[in-house]
Protein backbone atom coordinates (compact mmCIF):
# COMPACT_ATOMS: atom_id res chain seq x y z
CA UNK A 1 0.00 0.00 0.00
CA UNK A 2 1.18 3.49 -0.73
CA UNK A 3 2.46 5.49 2.22
CA UNK A 4 0.26 8.52 1.55
CA UNK A 5 -2.84 6.34 1.46
CA UNK A 6 -1.90 4.63 4.73
CA UNK A 7 -1.20 7.99 6.36
CA UNK A 8 -4.54 9.41 5.28
CA UNK A 9 -6.32 6.32 6.61
CA UNK A 10 -4.49 6.68 9.93
CA UNK A 11 -5.46 10.34 10.05
CA UNK A 12 -9.10 9.45 9.49
CA UNK A 13 -8.89 6.78 12.17
CA UNK A 14 -7.30 9.03 14.77
CA UNK A 15 -9.71 11.88 14.09
CA UNK A 16 -12.78 9.69 14.14
CA UNK A 17 -11.95 8.64 17.66
CA UNK A 18 -10.45 11.92 18.80
CA UNK A 19 -11.46 11.81 22.46
CA UNK A 20 -10.43 8.19 22.88
CA UNK A 21 -7.17 8.89 21.08
CA UNK A 22 -6.43 11.86 23.33
CA UNK A 23 -7.24 9.80 26.41
CA UNK A 24 -4.93 7.09 25.13
CA UNK A 25 -2.08 9.53 24.46
CA UNK A 26 -2.43 11.31 27.80
CA UNK A 27 -2.72 8.14 29.87
CA UNK A 28 0.24 6.62 28.10
CA UNK A 29 2.15 9.86 28.62
CA UNK A 30 1.34 10.06 32.31
CA UNK A 31 2.19 6.44 32.98
CA UNK A 32 5.42 6.69 31.04
CA UNK A 33 6.23 9.88 32.94
CA UNK A 34 5.67 7.99 36.18
CA UNK A 35 7.90 5.18 35.03
CA UNK A 36 10.63 7.53 33.85
CA UNK A 37 10.41 9.64 37.00
CA UNK A 38 10.80 6.48 39.06
CA UNK A 39 13.88 5.59 37.02
CA UNK A 40 15.28 9.11 37.42
CA UNK A 41 14.56 9.08 41.13
CA UNK A 42 16.37 5.77 41.37
CA UNK A 43 19.27 7.28 39.49
CA UNK A 44 19.25 10.28 41.80
CA UNK A 45 19.38 7.99 44.83
CA UNK A 46 22.32 6.09 43.35
CA UNK A 47 24.17 9.29 42.52
CA UNK A 48 23.71 10.66 46.03
CA UNK A 49 24.57 7.31 47.55
CA UNK A 50 27.90 7.19 45.72
CA UNK A 51 28.52 10.80 46.59
CA UNK A 52 27.74 10.42 50.27
CA UNK A 53 29.32 7.01 50.80
CA UNK A 54 32.46 8.48 49.34
CA UNK A 55 32.35 11.13 52.02
CA UNK A 56 31.42 9.05 55.05
CA UNK A 57 33.78 8.95 57.94
CA UNK A 58 33.99 7.35 61.29
CA UNK A 59 33.76 9.92 64.04
CA UNK A 60 35.70 9.20 67.20
CA UNK A 61 34.27 11.60 69.77
CA UNK A 62 36.52 12.38 72.66
CA UNK A 63 35.35 12.94 76.21
CA UNK A 64 34.43 16.44 77.21
CA UNK A 65 33.68 17.91 80.67
CA UNK A 66 30.03 17.00 80.44
CA UNK A 67 30.28 13.55 78.87
CA UNK A 68 28.59 10.82 80.88
CA UNK A 69 29.80 7.67 79.12
CA UNK A 70 31.57 5.18 81.51
CA UNK A 71 34.79 5.59 79.59
CA UNK A 72 34.68 9.31 80.37
CA UNK A 73 34.64 8.80 84.15
CA UNK A 74 38.10 10.32 84.33
CA UNK A 75 36.79 13.65 83.03
CA UNK A 76 37.76 15.32 79.81
CA UNK A 77 40.28 13.71 77.56
CA UNK A 78 43.89 14.53 78.42
CA UNK A 79 46.42 15.56 75.83
CA UNK A 80 48.46 12.35 76.36
CA UNK A 81 45.32 10.28 75.80
CA UNK A 82 44.54 12.29 72.72
CA UNK A 83 48.01 11.82 71.25
CA UNK A 84 47.93 8.11 72.03
CA UNK A 85 44.55 7.69 70.33
CA UNK A 86 45.80 9.50 67.25
CA UNK A 87 48.94 7.35 67.12
CA UNK A 88 46.89 4.15 67.51
CA UNK A 89 44.44 5.22 64.81
CA UNK A 90 47.28 6.00 62.45
CA UNK A 91 48.73 2.56 63.11
CA UNK A 92 45.52 0.81 61.91
CA UNK A 93 45.91 -0.45 58.32
CA UNK A 94 42.19 0.20 57.66
CA UNK A 95 42.62 3.92 58.22
CA UNK A 96 43.26 6.03 55.19
CA UNK A 97 43.37 9.50 56.66
CA UNK A 98 42.66 11.24 59.95
CA UNK A 99 41.98 14.77 60.83
CA UNK A 100 41.31 16.33 64.16
CA UNK A 101 38.31 18.55 64.80
CA UNK A 102 38.65 20.84 67.79
CA UNK A 103 35.76 22.18 69.85
CA UNK A 104 36.07 25.49 68.02
CA UNK A 105 35.92 23.84 64.60
CA UNK A 106 33.00 21.65 65.67
CA UNK A 107 31.18 24.74 66.88
CA UNK A 108 31.82 26.53 63.62
CA UNK A 109 30.51 23.61 61.63
CA UNK A 110 27.50 23.32 63.89
CA UNK A 111 26.71 27.00 63.41
CA UNK A 112 27.05 26.53 59.68
CA UNK A 113 24.69 23.57 59.61
CA UNK A 114 22.05 25.17 61.77
CA UNK A 115 22.47 28.75 60.70
CA UNK A 116 18.75 29.31 60.36
CA UNK A 117 17.86 27.76 63.67
CA UNK A 118 17.56 29.34 67.12
CA UNK A 119 19.37 26.37 68.63
CA UNK A 120 22.70 28.02 67.77
CA UNK A 121 22.08 30.74 70.35
CA UNK A 122 21.91 28.22 73.19
CA UNK A 123 25.13 26.40 72.42
CA UNK A 124 28.68 27.41 73.24
CA UNK A 125 31.94 26.10 71.87
CA UNK A 126 32.67 24.33 75.18
CA UNK A 127 29.65 22.13 74.83
CA UNK A 128 30.83 20.76 71.47
CA UNK A 129 32.79 17.50 71.52
CA UNK A 130 36.25 17.38 69.99
CA UNK A 131 36.77 14.44 67.67
CA UNK A 132 38.95 12.57 65.21
CA UNK A 133 37.41 12.23 61.76
CA UNK A 134 38.65 9.00 60.30
CA UNK A 135 38.39 8.12 56.65
CA UNK A 136 38.56 4.36 56.13
CA UNK A 137 40.08 2.70 53.09
CA UNK A 138 36.89 0.63 52.97
CA UNK A 139 33.76 1.97 54.73
CA UNK A 140 32.67 -1.64 55.44
CA UNK A 141 35.48 -2.09 57.92
CA UNK A 142 33.90 0.02 60.62
CA UNK A 143 33.43 -2.90 63.07
CA UNK A 144 37.20 -3.36 63.36
CA UNK A 145 37.70 0.26 64.32
CA UNK A 146 34.70 0.17 66.62
CA UNK A 147 35.90 -2.88 68.56
CA UNK A 148 39.36 -1.41 68.92
CA UNK A 149 38.31 1.98 70.28
CA UNK A 150 34.86 1.80 71.88
CA UNK A 151 35.09 1.89 75.65
CA UNK A 152 38.63 3.14 75.74
CA UNK A 153 39.41 5.83 78.27
CA UNK A 154 39.03 9.32 76.84
CA UNK A 155 36.73 8.18 74.04
CA UNK A 156 33.09 8.94 74.53
CA UNK A 157 31.69 7.33 71.40
CA UNK A 158 32.67 5.92 68.00
CA UNK A 159 30.08 6.68 65.38
CA UNK A 160 29.75 5.31 61.85
CA UNK A 161 28.12 7.87 59.57
CA UNK A 162 27.43 5.12 57.08
CA UNK A 163 24.91 3.59 59.49
CA UNK A 164 23.03 6.89 59.60
CA UNK A 165 23.03 7.15 55.82
CA UNK A 166 21.94 3.56 55.44
CA UNK A 167 18.82 4.20 57.46
CA UNK A 168 18.05 7.17 55.22
CA UNK A 169 18.65 5.23 52.02
CA UNK A 170 16.54 2.35 53.29
CA UNK A 171 13.61 4.74 53.52
CA UNK A 172 14.37 6.02 50.02
CA UNK A 173 14.39 2.42 48.77
CA UNK A 174 10.81 2.01 49.94
CA UNK A 175 9.83 5.24 48.25
CA UNK A 176 11.47 3.92 45.06
CA UNK A 177 9.57 0.65 45.13
CA UNK A 178 6.37 2.53 45.73
CA UNK A 179 7.05 4.78 42.73
CA UNK A 180 7.84 1.77 40.53
CA UNK A 181 4.69 0.00 41.66
CA UNK A 182 2.62 3.05 40.85
CA UNK A 183 4.29 3.35 37.45
CA UNK A 184 3.57 -0.30 36.67
CA UNK A 185 -0.07 0.07 37.62
CA UNK A 186 -0.35 3.13 35.41
CA UNK A 187 1.22 1.18 32.57
CA UNK A 188 -1.34 -1.57 32.99
CA UNK A 189 -4.08 1.06 32.87
CA UNK A 190 -2.70 2.55 29.68
CA UNK A 191 -2.37 -0.88 28.04
CA UNK A 192 -6.01 -1.57 28.87
CA UNK A 193 -6.96 1.79 27.40
CA UNK A 194 -4.95 1.13 24.23
CA UNK A 195 -6.60 -2.26 23.83
CA UNK A 196 -10.03 -0.70 24.17
CA UNK A 197 -9.29 2.21 21.85
CA UNK A 198 -7.97 -0.07 19.14
CA UNK A 199 -10.92 -2.38 19.62
CA UNK A 200 -13.34 0.49 19.19
CA UNK A 201 -11.35 1.71 16.18
CA UNK A 202 -11.46 -1.76 14.60
CA UNK A 203 -15.18 -1.96 15.28
CA UNK A 204 -15.99 1.49 13.92
CA UNK A 205 -14.07 0.68 10.75
CA UNK A 206 -15.37 -2.85 10.29
CA UNK A 207 -17.04 -1.77 7.06
CA UNK A 208 -13.74 -0.59 5.57
CA UNK A 209 -11.85 -3.62 6.83
CA UNK A 210 -14.59 -5.92 5.53
CA UNK A 211 -14.28 -4.39 2.07
CA UNK A 212 -10.49 -4.52 2.22
CA UNK A 213 -10.70 -8.21 3.04
CA UNK A 214 -13.12 -8.78 0.19
CA UNK A 215 -11.05 -7.09 -2.48
CA UNK A 216 -7.97 -9.03 -1.42
CA UNK A 217 -5.95 -6.67 0.76
CA UNK A 218 -3.33 -8.57 2.76
CA UNK A 219 -3.85 -8.94 6.49
CA UNK A 220 -0.72 -6.89 7.00
CA UNK A 221 -2.08 -3.92 5.08
CA UNK A 222 -5.43 -4.20 6.86
CA UNK A 223 -3.81 -4.26 10.28
CA UNK A 224 -0.99 -1.82 9.66
CA UNK A 225 -3.03 1.40 10.04
CA UNK A 226 -4.33 0.21 13.41
CA UNK A 227 -0.87 -0.84 14.54
CA UNK A 228 0.57 2.50 13.50
CA UNK A 229 -2.25 4.31 15.27
CA UNK A 230 -1.28 2.53 18.46
CA UNK A 231 2.41 3.14 17.89
CA UNK A 232 1.87 6.83 17.11
CA UNK A 233 -0.14 7.27 20.29
CA UNK A 234 2.63 5.53 22.21
CA UNK A 235 5.16 7.82 20.56
CA UNK A 236 3.17 10.96 21.42
CA UNK A 237 2.74 9.70 24.97
CA UNK A 238 6.49 9.19 25.24
CA UNK A 239 7.01 12.70 23.88
CA UNK A 240 4.74 14.00 26.62
CA UNK A 241 6.66 12.02 29.24
CA UNK A 242 10.02 13.29 27.96
CA UNK A 243 8.71 16.84 28.20
CA UNK A 244 7.97 16.14 31.85
CA UNK A 245 11.55 14.88 32.40
CA UNK A 246 13.04 17.94 30.76
CA UNK A 247 10.92 20.15 33.02
CA UNK A 248 11.91 18.10 36.07
CA UNK A 249 15.61 18.45 35.27
CA UNK A 250 15.62 21.96 33.81
CA UNK A 251 13.38 23.60 36.37
CA UNK A 252 13.08 21.52 39.52
CA UNK A 253 16.61 20.08 39.70
CA UNK A 254 18.72 22.82 38.11
CA UNK A 255 16.89 25.88 39.40
CA UNK A 256 15.24 24.80 42.63
CA UNK A 257 17.10 21.85 44.16
CA UNK A 258 20.68 22.37 43.03
CA UNK A 259 21.07 26.00 44.30
CA UNK A 260 19.57 25.05 47.66
CA UNK A 261 21.51 21.84 48.19
CA UNK A 262 24.99 22.65 46.92
CA UNK A 263 26.50 19.75 48.87
CA UNK A 264 24.69 17.05 46.89
CA UNK A 265 25.26 15.80 43.38
CA UNK A 266 22.24 15.58 41.07
CA UNK A 267 21.20 13.62 37.98
CA UNK A 268 22.71 14.86 34.74
CA UNK A 269 21.13 15.59 31.36
CA UNK A 270 22.61 12.28 30.25
CA UNK A 271 20.36 10.49 32.74
CA UNK A 272 17.38 12.44 31.41
CA UNK A 273 18.09 11.48 27.79
CA UNK A 274 18.60 7.88 28.82
CA UNK A 275 15.21 7.60 30.50
CA UNK A 276 13.59 9.49 27.61
CA UNK A 277 15.01 6.93 25.20
CA UNK A 278 13.83 4.07 27.39
CA UNK A 279 10.37 5.59 27.66
CA UNK A 280 10.15 5.97 23.86
CA UNK A 281 11.10 2.35 23.36
CA UNK A 282 8.69 1.09 26.00
CA UNK A 283 5.88 3.40 24.90
CA UNK A 284 6.00 2.55 21.21
CA UNK A 285 6.64 -1.16 21.72
CA UNK A 286 3.95 -1.54 24.35
CA UNK A 287 1.35 0.30 22.27
CA UNK A 288 2.21 -1.65 19.12
CA UNK A 289 2.15 -5.00 20.92
CA UNK A 290 -1.12 -4.18 22.68
CA UNK A 291 -2.66 -3.12 19.35
CA UNK A 292 -1.38 -6.21 17.61
CA UNK A 293 -2.81 -8.58 20.22
CA UNK A 294 -6.10 -6.72 20.09
CA UNK A 295 -6.21 -7.02 16.30
CA UNK A 296 -5.50 -10.75 16.47
CA UNK A 297 -8.66 -11.06 18.48
CA UNK A 298 -10.95 -8.48 16.94
CA UNK A 299 -9.81 -8.17 13.35
CA UNK A 300 -9.53 -11.66 12.06
CA UNK A 301 -8.66 -11.67 8.42
CA UNK B 1 -12.79 -22.16 -13.10
CA UNK B 2 -14.82 -23.31 -10.06
CA UNK B 3 -15.08 -26.96 -9.17
CA UNK B 4 -16.78 -28.49 -6.15
CA UNK B 5 -16.30 -32.21 -5.57
CA UNK B 6 -18.53 -33.99 -3.04
CA UNK B 7 -18.50 -30.89 -0.86
CA UNK B 8 -20.18 -31.04 2.52
CA UNK B 9 -20.24 -28.18 4.97
CA UNK B 10 -21.45 -28.56 8.52
CA UNK B 11 -21.32 -25.49 10.75
CA UNK B 12 -19.96 -26.21 14.21
CA UNK B 13 -23.13 -25.77 16.26
CA UNK B 14 -25.43 -27.47 13.76
CA UNK B 15 -26.18 -31.08 12.96
CA UNK B 16 -27.86 -30.61 9.57
CA UNK B 17 -25.29 -29.88 6.88
CA UNK B 18 -25.56 -26.50 5.12
CA UNK B 19 -24.25 -28.19 2.00
CA UNK B 20 -24.33 -31.91 1.52
CA UNK B 21 -22.32 -33.81 -1.06
CA UNK B 22 -22.46 -31.10 -3.72
CA UNK B 23 -20.49 -31.63 -6.92
CA UNK B 24 -20.58 -29.01 -9.62
CA UNK B 25 -18.23 -27.54 -12.18
CA UNK B 26 -18.43 -24.03 -13.56
CA UNK B 27 -16.30 -23.27 -16.59
CA UNK B 28 -14.52 -20.12 -17.64
CA UNK B 29 -16.80 -17.43 -18.98
CA UNK B 30 -20.02 -19.08 -17.82
CA UNK B 31 -22.99 -17.21 -16.35
CA UNK B 32 -24.62 -19.25 -13.61
CA UNK B 33 -27.69 -18.58 -11.47
CA UNK B 34 -27.69 -20.13 -8.05
CA UNK B 35 -31.28 -20.47 -6.90
CA UNK B 36 -33.03 -21.93 -3.92
CA UNK B 37 -34.96 -20.85 -0.85
CA UNK B 38 -33.42 -19.05 2.09
CA UNK B 39 -31.34 -21.55 4.04
CA UNK B 40 -30.89 -23.81 1.02
CA UNK B 41 -27.10 -23.29 1.12
CA UNK B 42 -26.58 -20.57 -1.50
CA UNK B 43 -24.62 -18.29 0.78
CA UNK B 44 -22.50 -21.16 2.08
CA UNK B 45 -21.76 -22.09 -1.54
CA UNK B 46 -20.49 -18.55 -2.23
CA UNK B 47 -18.59 -18.32 1.06
CA UNK B 48 -16.74 -21.53 0.24
CA UNK B 49 -15.62 -20.10 -3.09
CA UNK B 50 -14.26 -17.00 -1.32
CA UNK B 51 -12.62 -19.17 1.33
CA UNK B 52 -14.53 -17.38 4.03
CA UNK B 53 -15.46 -20.89 5.14
CA UNK B 54 -13.73 -24.23 4.77
CA UNK B 55 -15.49 -27.29 3.48
CA UNK B 56 -16.00 -29.98 6.11
CA UNK B 57 -15.26 -32.58 3.49
CA UNK B 58 -14.78 -32.66 -0.26
CA UNK B 59 -12.70 -30.41 -2.46
CA UNK B 60 -13.18 -26.84 -3.62
CA UNK B 61 -11.08 -25.65 -6.55
CA UNK B 62 -11.17 -22.00 -7.57
CA UNK B 63 -9.04 -20.54 -10.37
CA UNK B 64 -6.93 -23.67 -10.41
CA UNK B 65 -6.25 -23.73 -6.67
CA UNK B 66 -7.29 -26.29 -4.12
CA UNK B 67 -8.67 -24.08 -1.37
CA UNK B 68 -8.12 -26.64 1.37
CA UNK B 69 -4.41 -26.48 0.67
CA UNK B 70 -4.25 -22.73 0.14
CA UNK B 71 -2.33 -21.19 3.04
CA UNK B 72 -4.01 -18.25 4.70
CA UNK B 73 -1.49 -15.71 3.47
CA UNK B 74 -2.40 -16.61 -0.10
CA UNK B 75 -6.11 -16.01 0.44
CA UNK B 76 -5.83 -12.29 -0.45
CA UNK B 77 -4.35 -13.27 -3.82
CA UNK B 78 -7.34 -15.55 -4.42
CA UNK B 79 -9.79 -12.80 -3.51
CA UNK B 80 -8.18 -10.48 -6.02
CA UNK B 81 -9.27 -12.98 -8.68
CA UNK B 82 -12.82 -13.02 -7.37
CA UNK B 83 -14.95 -9.86 -7.35
CA UNK B 84 -17.96 -9.73 -5.02
CA UNK B 85 -21.23 -7.84 -5.06
CA UNK B 86 -23.89 -7.93 -2.34
CA UNK B 87 -27.53 -7.10 -1.88
CA UNK B 88 -26.64 -4.28 0.54
CA UNK B 89 -23.98 -2.69 -1.76
CA UNK B 90 -21.42 -2.27 1.09
CA UNK B 91 -20.13 1.12 -0.02
CA UNK B 92 -18.22 3.59 2.14
CA UNK B 93 -20.55 6.53 2.70
CA UNK B 94 -17.80 8.99 3.55
CA UNK B 95 -16.09 8.45 0.21
CA UNK B 96 -17.20 9.54 -3.25
CA UNK B 97 -18.11 7.14 -6.04
CA UNK B 98 -14.69 7.46 -7.55
CA UNK B 99 -12.95 7.05 -4.17
CA UNK B 100 -15.01 3.97 -3.39
CA UNK B 101 -13.83 2.28 -6.55
CA UNK B 102 -10.25 3.52 -6.15
CA UNK B 103 -10.22 2.18 -2.57
CA UNK B 104 -10.28 -1.40 -3.88
CA UNK B 105 -7.09 -0.74 -5.84
CA UNK B 106 -5.38 1.38 -3.19
CA UNK B 107 -5.63 -1.28 -0.51
CA UNK B 108 -3.95 -3.83 -2.75
CA UNK B 109 -1.15 -1.38 -3.48
CA UNK B 110 -1.77 -0.46 -7.11
CA UNK B 111 0.19 2.57 -8.31
CA UNK B 112 -1.57 5.91 -8.44
CA UNK B 113 -1.18 6.34 -12.18
CA UNK B 114 -2.86 3.02 -12.86
CA UNK B 115 -5.71 3.90 -10.50
CA UNK B 116 -6.20 7.25 -12.21
CA UNK B 117 -6.47 5.44 -15.54
CA UNK B 118 -8.70 2.42 -14.79
CA UNK B 119 -11.20 3.95 -12.37
CA UNK B 120 -12.76 6.32 -14.95
CA UNK B 121 -12.80 3.47 -17.47
CA UNK B 122 -14.75 1.15 -15.22
CA UNK B 123 -17.11 3.93 -14.10
CA UNK B 124 -17.82 4.58 -17.75
CA UNK B 125 -18.45 0.86 -18.28
CA UNK B 126 -21.05 0.68 -15.50
CA UNK B 127 -22.72 3.88 -16.71
CA UNK B 128 -21.76 6.24 -13.91
CA UNK B 129 -19.88 8.78 -15.98
CA UNK B 130 -20.50 12.25 -14.57
CA UNK B 131 -21.33 10.96 -11.08
CA UNK B 132 -17.75 10.33 -9.93
CA UNK B 133 -17.90 13.01 -7.24
CA UNK B 134 -21.19 11.97 -5.66
CA UNK B 135 -21.44 10.28 -2.29
CA UNK B 136 -23.33 6.95 -2.13
CA UNK B 137 -26.28 8.47 -0.24
CA UNK B 138 -26.83 10.89 -3.13
CA UNK B 139 -27.38 7.99 -5.51
CA UNK B 140 -30.33 5.72 -6.22
CA UNK B 141 -30.17 2.05 -5.23
CA UNK B 142 -29.43 0.98 -8.77
CA UNK B 143 -26.62 3.50 -9.06
CA UNK B 144 -25.16 2.37 -5.74
CA UNK B 145 -25.16 -1.21 -6.99
CA UNK B 146 -23.38 -0.03 -10.13
CA UNK B 147 -20.69 1.50 -7.93
CA UNK B 148 -20.37 -1.81 -6.09
CA UNK B 149 -20.09 -3.68 -9.40
CA UNK B 150 -17.48 -1.20 -10.60
CA UNK B 151 -15.52 -1.80 -7.42
CA UNK B 152 -15.77 -5.58 -7.81
CA UNK B 153 -14.76 -5.43 -11.46
CA UNK B 154 -12.11 -2.71 -11.47
CA UNK B 155 -9.35 -5.21 -10.76
CA UNK B 156 -10.56 -7.34 -13.71
CA UNK B 157 -11.21 -10.50 -11.70
CA UNK B 158 -11.70 -13.85 -13.40
CA UNK B 159 -14.82 -14.55 -11.38
CA UNK B 160 -17.60 -12.24 -10.22
CA UNK B 161 -19.74 -13.46 -7.34
CA UNK B 162 -23.06 -11.66 -6.88
CA UNK B 163 -25.15 -12.46 -3.82
CA UNK B 164 -28.71 -11.28 -4.56
CA UNK B 165 -27.51 -8.13 -6.31
CA UNK B 166 -31.07 -7.13 -7.27
CA UNK B 167 -32.61 -8.04 -3.92
CA UNK B 168 -33.09 -4.40 -2.91
CA UNK B 169 -33.98 -3.03 -6.33
CA UNK B 170 -37.21 -2.57 -8.26
CA UNK B 171 -37.77 -4.67 -11.41
CA UNK B 172 -36.82 -1.95 -13.92
CA UNK B 173 -33.60 -1.12 -12.14
CA UNK B 174 -32.87 -4.83 -11.79
CA UNK B 175 -33.01 -5.26 -15.54
CA UNK B 176 -30.36 -2.56 -15.91
CA UNK B 177 -28.12 -4.32 -13.38
CA UNK B 178 -28.60 -7.64 -15.19
CA UNK B 179 -27.61 -6.05 -18.50
CA UNK B 180 -24.49 -4.78 -16.82
CA UNK B 181 -23.63 -8.20 -15.36
CA UNK B 182 -24.26 -9.72 -18.77
CA UNK B 183 -21.89 -7.23 -20.35
CA UNK B 184 -19.24 -8.07 -17.76
CA UNK B 185 -19.81 -11.77 -18.49
CA UNK B 186 -19.21 -11.11 -22.18
CA UNK B 187 -15.71 -9.83 -21.37
CA UNK B 188 -14.90 -13.41 -20.35
CA UNK B 189 -15.56 -13.08 -16.64
CA UNK B 190 -17.27 -16.01 -14.97
CA UNK B 191 -20.39 -14.77 -13.15
CA UNK B 192 -22.07 -16.68 -10.34
CA UNK B 193 -25.23 -15.00 -9.11
CA UNK B 194 -27.38 -16.16 -6.22
CA UNK B 195 -30.94 -14.90 -6.56
CA UNK B 196 -34.59 -15.20 -5.63
CA UNK B 197 -35.73 -13.22 -8.63
CA UNK B 198 -37.63 -15.64 -10.88
CA UNK B 199 -38.38 -13.03 -13.56
CA UNK B 200 -34.73 -12.37 -14.10
CA UNK B 201 -33.78 -16.03 -14.23
CA UNK B 202 -36.58 -16.74 -16.66
CA UNK B 203 -35.61 -13.84 -18.93
CA UNK B 204 -31.89 -14.48 -19.02
CA UNK B 205 -32.05 -18.16 -19.90
CA UNK B 206 -28.68 -19.03 -18.45
CA UNK B 207 -27.44 -22.07 -16.59
CA UNK B 208 -29.35 -22.61 -13.34
CA UNK B 209 -28.08 -24.50 -10.32
CA UNK B 210 -30.72 -25.13 -7.68
CA UNK B 211 -30.04 -26.03 -4.08
CA UNK B 212 -32.59 -27.39 -1.66
CA UNK B 213 -31.76 -28.17 1.96
CA UNK B 214 -28.06 -28.16 1.09
CA UNK B 215 -28.42 -30.63 -1.77
CA UNK B 216 -27.96 -29.98 -5.44
CA UNK B 217 -31.37 -30.72 -6.96
CA UNK B 218 -31.02 -29.23 -10.43
CA UNK B 219 -28.28 -28.21 -12.83
CA UNK B 220 -29.78 -27.08 -16.08
CA UNK B 221 -28.31 -25.11 -18.94
CA UNK B 222 -30.58 -22.34 -20.28
CA UNK B 223 -32.90 -22.95 -17.34
CA UNK B 224 -35.70 -21.07 -15.67
CA UNK B 225 -36.39 -20.34 -12.02
CA UNK B 226 -39.17 -22.83 -11.38
CA UNK B 227 -38.90 -26.55 -11.78
CA UNK B 228 -39.71 -27.66 -15.32
CA UNK B 229 -39.64 -31.30 -16.30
Amino acid sequence: MRATFILSEIGIGLRRNLTMTLAMIITTGVSLAFLGAAVLFNQQVNVSKDFWYDKVEVSVFLCGEVSNAPSCAGGAVTSTQRDQIRADLEAMPQVQRIYYESKQQAFKRFKQQFKNSAIVDNVTADQMPESFRVKLTDPEQFPIIASAFIGRDGIEQVQDQKALLERFFKVLKWVQWFAFGLALMMLVVSVILIVNTIRVAAFSRRRETGIMKLVGASSFSIQLPFLLEGAISGFLGALLASGVFVLLKGVLVDHVLAPNFPITRFITWGDVWLSSGAVFLIGVALAAIASFLTLLKYLRV
Amino acid sequence: MIRLQNVTKIYPSQTRPALSDVSVEIGKGEFVFLVGQSGSGKSTFLRLILKEERATSGQVHVAGKDLARLSSWKVPALRRQVGTVFQDFRLLNNKTVQENVAFALEVIGRPRTQIAKVVPEVLDLVGLKGKEGRKPDELSGGEQQRVAIARAFVNRPMILIADEPTGNLDPTTSVGIMRLLDRINRTGTTVVMATHDDDIVDQMRKRVIELEGGKLVRDQSRGVYGYTH
